[in-house]
């Protein structure tokens, strides 16, 4: 007998072994000293401590509802009552105080050598479309999902039940079909933005540099600078993950069971919080933290001056390529 | 005031059916809605039991506290109900009911799901149809305890192993059960429902 045979029969007699004892032991006994089948039953208690479950054969074909019993529902709602609604509030409150503070303390970071009035484009047509079809449709996502968790505390006390059950209808149908729309923006942003985003040494130097934060020192960046290159790769990941966690949702019970799809909506909740936050510090560097920064993603085309002071060695490559000089105003 | 509650005396359960089969006549409930079933544990070994479950109208019932419209709520008989206007098929509240309860016809594309169905107690519903109206009656089935009566599972259980009725009255038939024949697999799902279990 090899090694393996061996520990294979060994296993085999211990998997006996339980076979057989567990009813032993389960066993009562009658008034005459013998064993009482119908006594001799496992109860609920003992169960649920074998197994979080209790599942057993129904004779209808729903799968899911041979689960007898689920405790860990319970456990649920403590989650989604309780750890979601404050964990969320604290993480989205917190980071619109953390911009706020920003916007405070920095103000607006201006760009210090004034517009020179020449533009270079930055974004062509199709990578705008790229992000604002992302954009728009996480706008929506986000308001229709934050919806269905703070919705009855905020928006139901305002619109009175009935019509803020209205809202939630619309809502879950624009929540289920705008993922469609996100899941192809991000696939594109994925692909047309990955050469650009890959870890580079001159993000080194922008962090020792201070990341552009310390008025003077100037960080050099390439076409994106390494608090991009993080929106990117959390964005890519949160972005993977939520929609991951997101279809499991979409289509409940294909191939799942109550305590995968209650992780699946615990791990969408998470993520997407996280998420949130994450692009609303992106929208708030994007907008009204930057001057010349909007532009990148509006028209497209982004002053000189503003290109010099956050995108030096992009900007130099790019006039290369174009064949062109400039007469503006060096940043330093 | 009555709180009225289920408890399934498992020991006593043939598996025959009856409460489902009593439920989706009394209620016309739609094909694939089963809103009440019978699991069987431990199938063809010893000490296998099965168990009539529907929902148990919980204490604190976790599928209210997570409702993000809130439709549902206990009445002040302590049954669940809810309010099929207001319901978006959001589906959390099968996520967190532990007892597998709420039901969904299927509409639409992928899982989309329509108004969550679920045991009424054979009290109609909670929405502003008026009680014992045709419209109720379409809607959440019948409301057998307007008239001052019981579920119709519990009422045509041919073994008297599923007890319908006010939860101290049903604990002490079944704790009477358990003495006189001497063991009892448990009120099934009392302390997990009801955080209270029956003293035997």
């Amino acid at each position: 007998m090899t090694a393996f045979a061996r520990i294979r029969f060994a296993a085999l007699l211990l998997a006996l072994f339980c076979l057989t004892t567990a009813p032993v032991l389960a066993q009562k006994l009658g008034p005459d000293g013998a064993p009482n089948p119908t006594a001799s039953v496992t109860n609920q208690k003992t169960l649920l401590e074998r197994a979080p479950r209790i599942q057993g054969r129904i004779d209808i074909p729903d799968v899911k509802a041979g689960v007898l019993m689920q405790p860990a529902g319970r456990t649920w709602d403590y989650f989604h009552e309780v750890l979601l609604h404050w964990g969320a509030a604290l993480v989205i409150v917190g980071m619109l105080a953390v911009l706020a503070l920003a916007y405070l303390i920095m103000g607006r970071l201006r760009i210090e050598a004034g517009r020179s009035g020449q533009t270079i484009v930055r974004f062509e047509a199709f990578e705008r479309f790229a992000h604002w079809l992302t954009a728009v449709s996480f706008v929506l996502l986000g308001l229709t999902g934050l919806n269905v968790t703070f919705g009855k505390v905020l928006l139901r006390p305002l619109v009175g039940p009935d019509a803020f059950s209205d809202i939630s209808q619309i809502a879950k149908y624009i929540h289920n079909f705008t993922s469609f729309a996100f899941v192809a923006g991000l696939v594109l942003i994925t692909v047309l933005f990955f050469r650009d985003n890959l870890f580079k040494r001159i993000d080194i130097d922008w962090v020792k540099q201070g990341g552009g934060f310390i008025k003077s020192k100037h960080a050099p960046a390439g076409r994106f600078n390494l608090g991009e290159k993080m929106v990117y790769w959390l964005s890519v990941a949160a972005g993977i993950a939520v929609s991951a966690s997101g279809f499991v949702l979409l289509f409940p019970f294909y191939g799942t069971n109550i305590a995968d799809m209650q992780i699946a909506q615990v791990a969408h909740a998470v993520i997407a919080i996280l998420f949130i936050a994450l692009i609303l510090g992106h929208i708030y560097i994007g907008t009204l933290g930057m001057e010349g920064a909007f532009e990148a993603m509006g028209t497209g085309e982004v002053d000189i001056n503003w290109a010099k002071e956050h995108h030096d060695r992009w900007l130099a490559e790019k006039l290369e390529a174009e064949g062109r000089q400039t007469s503006a105003t060096p940043a330093e | 005031m009555a709180r009225m509650k289920f408890l399934c005396d498992a020991d006593r359960c043939i598996d025959c059916n009856a409460c489902v089969t009593a439920c989706k006549n009394e209620n016309e409930v739609p094909w694939g809605i089963n809103r009440r079933r019978v699991v069987t544990i431990n199938d063809g070994k010893p000490g296998e039991r099965s168990v009539s479950m529907a929902c148990m109208h919980c204490t604190d019932a976790p599928c209210a506290s997570v409702c993000p419209v809130k439709c549902i709520y206990p009445t002040e008989d302590g049954i669940v109900l809810h309010n099929k206007d207001q319901c978006i098929g959001c589906g959390y509240c099968f996520y967190a009911c532990p007892f597998g309860a709420p039901q969904y016809p299927q509409v639409g594309n992928f899982g989309s799901r329509g108004k969550m169905d679920k045991c009424t107690y054979c009290a109609g519903g909670g929405g502003s149809e008026a009680p014992g109206s045709a419209e109720e009656y379409a809607k959440y089935g019948s409301n057998r305890f307007g008239e001052g009566k019981l579920p119709m599972c519990a009422e045509m259980c041919s073994t008297k192993s599923l007890l319908a009725g006010d939860g101290d009255i049903i604990a002490q038939l079944y704790e009477e059960r358990v003495e006189t024949r001497g063991y009892g697999s448990g009120a099934w799902g009392w302390t997990t429902a009801y955080h209270e279990d029956v003293k035997s």
